[in-house]
């Protein structure tokens, strides 16, 4: 199979997606310059008006968003870095999550939210943030965190087909990767968790940019006679409990990496659910290897401290294994 | 304005709107002492020339989004009494099937993208569905009405930025009733004339008297028009005054904060007496006409609260349906 960049196959994505339906548009900052390469191109192709350059006023072109979904159409708004979510809060959380449950299913809310998030290097706690955890406690958002290639061309082409509000998370750090990618029609349908890496004496649940350092994990581990598995769930909502119950029924022993915060994370929300459904498949309790409680840092070397690396994620892995 | 310039069924039409809202409210308010109706209740009395006179402007393919006090903009775009009682109450056969209530009360097939209980936020949404008519050649025109508060919120701002700079046909229409909550407007914003805010978004700030519904209209077809022509976006502040509370039943815990005689002289400038004197001054309506619609109207109201006390609650079952279209 061919390999191509994680950024080249989102810029693939929306332009089949943009090919496929007239009603898709792109908007957000910059997005005709395409400045980190995602949205590159599109405006000679699709023209000006569906590839529109905002004003930064995350909740003027957010809400406007919403508006244009439910008025017919179905807009991709690029929102550049996670942490600027912050800013549209309302059009999101109380918009676009809740206005098809509070009319009673009547609003249509064809719309994706893409945002580059996590931890790419000393660009200090508003650039560093993971933030999807904040919206698993919204109720009627989507949220989708690719770690590949492949994943991310086929949920985002999905997302974009899907009448519920998506949210779409790029890790920084994933955009220099390259990985396989199919020719042609390739949609990953939301909900659909993979096995990354089949194994049978542990998993290592693992969401966005923690999946390769999870594969490098098992790697170094296989070495030394421990089998894992690695279990991507690729949507946070809606989440393939099956999946993932499957994984920790063939393994008993579950380290969650995730680099948001240890406390209302996503790994909590994780484990909460395999403690309630899986219980009895467990021989050990579940660890979880997350970022530290506090901002992200600027230093160098603070961040380093802060945030989930391999080390950890092996040392949580052996504690449960020994 | 000459109402005699208008066509008799036209301006009955208005009197009738007018009247279904103000009774529509006030029953609702009566409803809420007597218990029952649960949440709470905002109510427009005082303000039904905005919502009719604008409304009165616009094709049922227009678009617009209301506010937490939004049940006449709701009634002024063809929202029909039955479903909306019965949603007020909570019951199975409301707009919302009960999920939305007084605050929320949306009919998506008329046009109305929305009620909303955070104030300002339905000022983008009313952007983007004018964005959205804009991909269609400007066919339709999209009117975001809100109060003067939330002028005062970025999404009002950030929104006339983004309509000016786009041409897109949307009308923002500020319904300014003299009160955000419990604090006068003088007290909470800049400019006497929230109509001179347009001027920084370059686009036309007219002043309207509210209470006149003939007034409001034309400044709304004026809009309408630019709209449809591609020229852009208008702010019309419409100045009228919120006769009761901010909230139904707030003497209970905020006590007075208004001048009772500031109140009186506002009601001494009621919209609907205002327009029945124009209508009869036209030589070609009667008294007895606009009584016979009265009674109408009436008939009607009751009819709806009828309805709605007789209808089911929702099944707890349905309590998680609606949450996604698809899972």
């Amino acid at each position: 199979m061919r390999e191509i960049g994680f950024i080249e196959a989102i810029n693939e994505a929306l332009a089949e997606e943009m090919e496929r339906d007239p009603a898709v548009f792109v908007m957000g900052e910059d997005v005709r310059l395409g400045a980190f390469g995602a949205t590159r191109g599109l405006v000679e192709r699709f023209g000006a008006q569906r590839v529109r350059n905002t004003p930064i006023s995350e909740a003027g072109f957010a809400g406007a968003g919403v508006g244009a979904a439910m008025a017919g159409m179905r807009p991709v708004v690029e929102i550049e870095f996670a942490s600027f979510f912050y800013c549209c809060w309302d059009q999101i959380c109380n918009q676009a999550g809740k206005l098809r449950y509070m009319s009673g299913g009547q609003a249509r809310m064809p719309i994706t939210f893409r945002c580059v998030f996590g931890a790419m290097g000393s660009a200090a706690a508003q650039h560093s943030e993971v933030v999807y955890p904040q919206f698993l406690a919204a109720p009627g958002l989507k949220i989708v965190v690719p770690s590949d290639a492949g994943d991310v061309k086929g949920l985002l082409k999905a997302a974009i087909r899907d009448d519920d509000p998506v949210l779409f998370f790029e890790h920084g750090r994933l955009g220099f990767t390259r990985g396989p990618v199919p020719e042609g029609e390739h949609v990953i349908p939301l909900g659909t968790g993979a096995v990354k890496r089949p194994g049978t004496d542990v998993t290592i649940v693992a969401i966005g940019a923690m999946v390769p350092k999870a594969l490098t994990v098992a790697d170094e581990l296989a070495a030394e006679g421990i089998s894992v598995e690695v279990f991507d769930p690729r949507t946070l909502v809606p989440l393939d409990e099956e999946g993932l119950l499957a994984s920790v029924a063939r393994t008993g022993r579950v380290v969650i990496a995730d680099e948001g915060h240890l406390r209302g994370g996503a790994a909590g929300d994780l484990a909460a659910i395999i403690i309630d459904k899986g219980f009895d498949s467990l021989n050990a309790p579940i660890k979880r290897v997350t970022a530290l409680d506090t901002p992200i840092p600027f230093s160098p070397p603070l961040e380093e401290f802060v945030l989930p690396n391999e080390a950890k994620i092996k040392a949580a892995v052996l504690e449960i294994t020994a | 304005m000459d109402a005699s310039a208008f066509p008799k069924e036209q301006l009955l039409g208005m009197y009738r709107m007018m009247t279904k809202i103000r009774r529509f409210e006030e029953t609702v308010r009566d409803l809420f002492f007597q218990g029952q109706i649960p949440g709470f209740v905002h109510v427009s009395i005082g303000e039904e020339a905005v919502p009719t006179g604008v409304c009165a402007a616009l094709s049922p393919a227009d678009y617009i989004t209301t506010t937490h006090r939004g049940h006449g903009h709701m009634l002024a775009k063809g929202g029909e009494l039955r479903p909306m009682m019965a949603e007020i109450f909570g019951r199975r056969t409301g707009y919302c099937k009960g999920k939305g209530g007084s605050m929320h009360i949306v009919s998506y097939e008329l046009g109305i993208l929305g009620a909303n209980g955070i104030v300002g936020a339905g000022i983008p949404i009313a952007t983007g569905a004018a964005l959205a008519s804009s991909f269609r050649n400007n066919e339709a025109v999209a009117v975001s009405f809100f109060g003067d508060g939330a002028s005062n919120e970025g999404t009002f701002h950030e929104s006339l930025n983004l309509a000016s700079l786009w041409r897109l046909p949307a009308i923002y229409v500020c319904q300014n009733n003299a009160y955000a909550e419990f604090t006068p407007t003088s007290e909470s914003t800049s400019v006497k004339d929230i109509a001179v805010r347009a001027a920084g978004y370059n686009m036309p700030g007219i002043i309207v008297d509210g209470n006149d519904v003939l007034a409001v209209h034309e400044a709304a077809r004026v809009a309408v028009a630019r709209a449809l022509r591609g020229e852009g976006p208008t702010l019309i502040e419409a100045k009228t005054y919120r006769w009761e509370g901010h909230v139904v039943g707030e003497q209970a815990f905020v006590g007075e904060y208004r001048d009772p005689n500031e109140v009186e002289a506002a009601k001494r400038r009621c919209p609907i007496v205002l327009f029945a004197q124009q209508l009869q001054e036209t030589g070609f309506i009667e008294a007895a006409e606009l009584e016979r619609v009265r009674a109408e109207v009436e008939r009607d109201v009751q009819d709806a609260v009828a309805f709605a006390q007789s209808s089911p609650f929702p099944d707890v079952a349905e309590a998680t349906q609606d949450v996604f279209a698809s899972t």
